[in-house]
């Protein structure tokens, strides 16, 4: 019980929100939405981090918190610029487009 | 952890080599420090196990040493096949820097001890890996194999993040010995989403190693990178990301394996199926070089399910991973060679008459394709027999046969490129020479394959029965 709400809330609430998150990185064409999708997935894992951190009354949950935070800003600095220099030679971030790689 | 100190310190000597003007003195500056560090690692082996660093989040005991003696082999072995890839380029430092880095993320991963060190691991090898994927600028194939390898590892990374998230709520521990110990005392009253974090990093682990039905990024990735860079991604990362299950599964989740055992033998299964036949089915050599590169990677995950920590399922893994990781070398740095000289050409005819233009070259590639396929006198036939003994005693005995069945389709396709070498013709008859360096590196790579093939003792009475 964290504030009188049980942990499962806490539990279906970032399920839910990764779930949206996942079936947005699968069903999008838009690679920017993308890229927000998988931001929605990591921060429905910080918002379970750190509801677990109050359960446990135990620090290390958001010190991981922290981690995950600055990863992500690598990962989606590295991400916007190989968008951009995608755009730069097809000058289009559809996905749909980035099918050149088969047999 | 010596070993790991070295080469962080090299990455960032390297990326002040811009500033400071030694960028001719680089390679071999690398080179000299990869050496140093594999003899500091070398070193460490006798040390107590239980030594670990930075509060417990590193642990270098005797499966972390091996596992990053063969990374940084692979890694010596692969600068020096590099050197002309890296002249090539304006951004030399910055490739120098990148690779440094991806390796310091895989060592990282041989020898974590807390799930924090595991998730920053991973992403210190994968962040470098992305921007290398698709370093060339101009071409619309590798900007999309970097753009797909970025968005296949952050989703695995959400997974793996997600389960340990789980874990963390269940057990309210990241380190992996407490979580063991933790889920060995409660075993009866785990709540369900325990083992719902279990299956999460199950997943997530098999996006990294590529194994199905995971591994539909592979071949993609594999195909529009610098063959290279597929080369570093389909041995040091592949070893990397193995050694990782492995210390997970043989020590965090042993207890449970009723859990996950099933789910993983349906993983190898379908990766030894779907492996073999695509990649029978591919003409060009980096696709199908992924391909086999799922069907090594059921073939070491078998190890996984085999046991928990027994010294004869140790000795099988290392030696698995040493021979897989040297035949690749070989097959990427004739593949690299092969195709410079077709004008780009990376399908199996580039090998068209090798055997004419450079017989030196054809031996060594016929080496590393035996070995792959697993033919003796070479390292992957003991390789493979190793891992099948290993897995004799477990009640996965219809893994074995489908494996065996697997192999035998291996065969064909490895031998598809060793017949274009030596029998088909080839209109422009001139021999080419390659450049010192690369011969040195690939010779020394078949050498090693065929020495450790003839003596499997070497590497496989690493851990004493």
């Amino acid at each position: 019980m964290i504030n009188g709400i049980s942990i499962n809330y806490y539990i279906l609430l970032s399920a839910v929100l990764f779930i949206i998150g996942a079936v947005g990185v699968m069903a999008r064409r838009n690679s920017i939405i993308i890229f927000m999708c998988i931001e929605l997935m990591l921060n429905a894992v910080n918002l379970l981090l750190v509801s677990f951190s109050v359960l446990h009354n135990d620090a290390s949950g958001q010190v991981f918190v922290f981690f995950i935070m600055a990863v992500a800003a690598a990962e989606v600095a590295v991400g916007l610029a190989i968008l951009s220099m995608i755009y730069r030679n097809i000058k289009s971030i559809d996905t749909d487009l980035l099918s050149n790689l088969k047999n | 952890m010596k070993g790991l100190l070295v080469i962080s310190g090299l990455g960032i000597i390297a990326m002040l080599a811009e500033i400071f003007k030694f960028k001719k003195v680089l390679l071999p500056l690398v080179l000299i420090g990869i050496a140093l560090a594999y003899t500091l690692n070398v070193f460490e082996w006798n040390t107590p196990c239980d030594i670990s660093y930075f509060s417990n989040m590193i642990a270098f005991d005797k499966v972390a040493i091996a596992f990053s003696g063969i990374i940084i082999i692979t890694a010596f072995f692969w600068f020096i096949l590099s050197h002309n890839y890296f002249e090539e380029d304006s951004n030399l430092v910055d490739h120098f820097t990148l690779v440094l880095f991806v390796i310091v993320g895989a060592l990282m991963l041989t020898a974590f001890k807390n799930m924090t060190t595991l998730f920053l691991g991973i992403e210190i090898m994968s962040i470098p890996l992305y921007v290398l994927a698709s370093s060339k600028k101009k071409d619309i194939k590798s900007n999309e194999a970097g753009f797909k390898y970025l968005i296949m590892g952050s989703f695995a990374s959400g997974f793996l993040l997600f389960g340990i998230a789980l874990i963390y709520g269940a057990t309210g521990t990241f380190d992996i010995n407490l979580i063991s110990e933790y889920t060995s005392q409660n075993a009866a009253n785990m709540p369900m989403f325990f083992y719902v974090g279990v299956i999460m990093i199950l997943v997530a682990m098999s996006f990294k190693v590529s194994a199905a039905p995971f591994h539909f990024w592979a071949p993609d990735v594999y195909h529009g990178s610098p063959t290279l860079i597929t080369a570093l991604m389909s041995t040091v990362v592949k070893t990397a990301a193995f050694a990782a299950i492995l210390r997970l599964f043989m020590i965090a989740f042993s207890g449970i394996s009723e859990s996950w055992t099933l789910i993983l033998a349906v993983i190898i299964a379908l990766s030894l199926v779907i492996a073999n036949f695509s990649a029978a089915m591919q003409s060009n050599v980096k696709r199908m070089l992924a391909f086999s590169s799922i069907s090594h990677a059921a073939f070491m995950l078998m190890v996984v399910l085999a046991n928990v920590r027994s010294n004869l399922s140790l000795n099988a893994v290392i030696y698995y991973s040493l021979a897989y990781s040297l035949a690749s070398i070989v097959a990427f740095g004739v593949l690299h060679v092969a195709a410079k000289n077709a004008n780009g050409n990376e399908n199996t005819d580039a090998f068209n008459g090798l055997a004419k233009k450079n017989p030196m070259l054809a031996f060594c590639m016929t080496i590393a394709m035996l070995s792959l396929g697993g033919i003796p006198i070479t390292a992957g036939f003991f390789a493979k027999y190793f891992v099948f003994t290993a897995l004799i005693g477990t009640s996965f005995k219809w893994l074995l046969v489908l494996a065996i069945l697997a192999s035998a389709i291996g065969i064909y396709y490895y031998l598809k490129i060793v017949i274009a070498m030596f029998y088909q013709k080839h209109d422009g008859e001139k021999t080419f020479e390659l450049d010192k360096p690369q011969a040195i590196a690939i010779v020394l790579s078949t050498l090693a394959i065929l020495v450790i093939g003839v003596l499997p003792g070497l590497i496989a009475n690493m851990f004493k029965m």
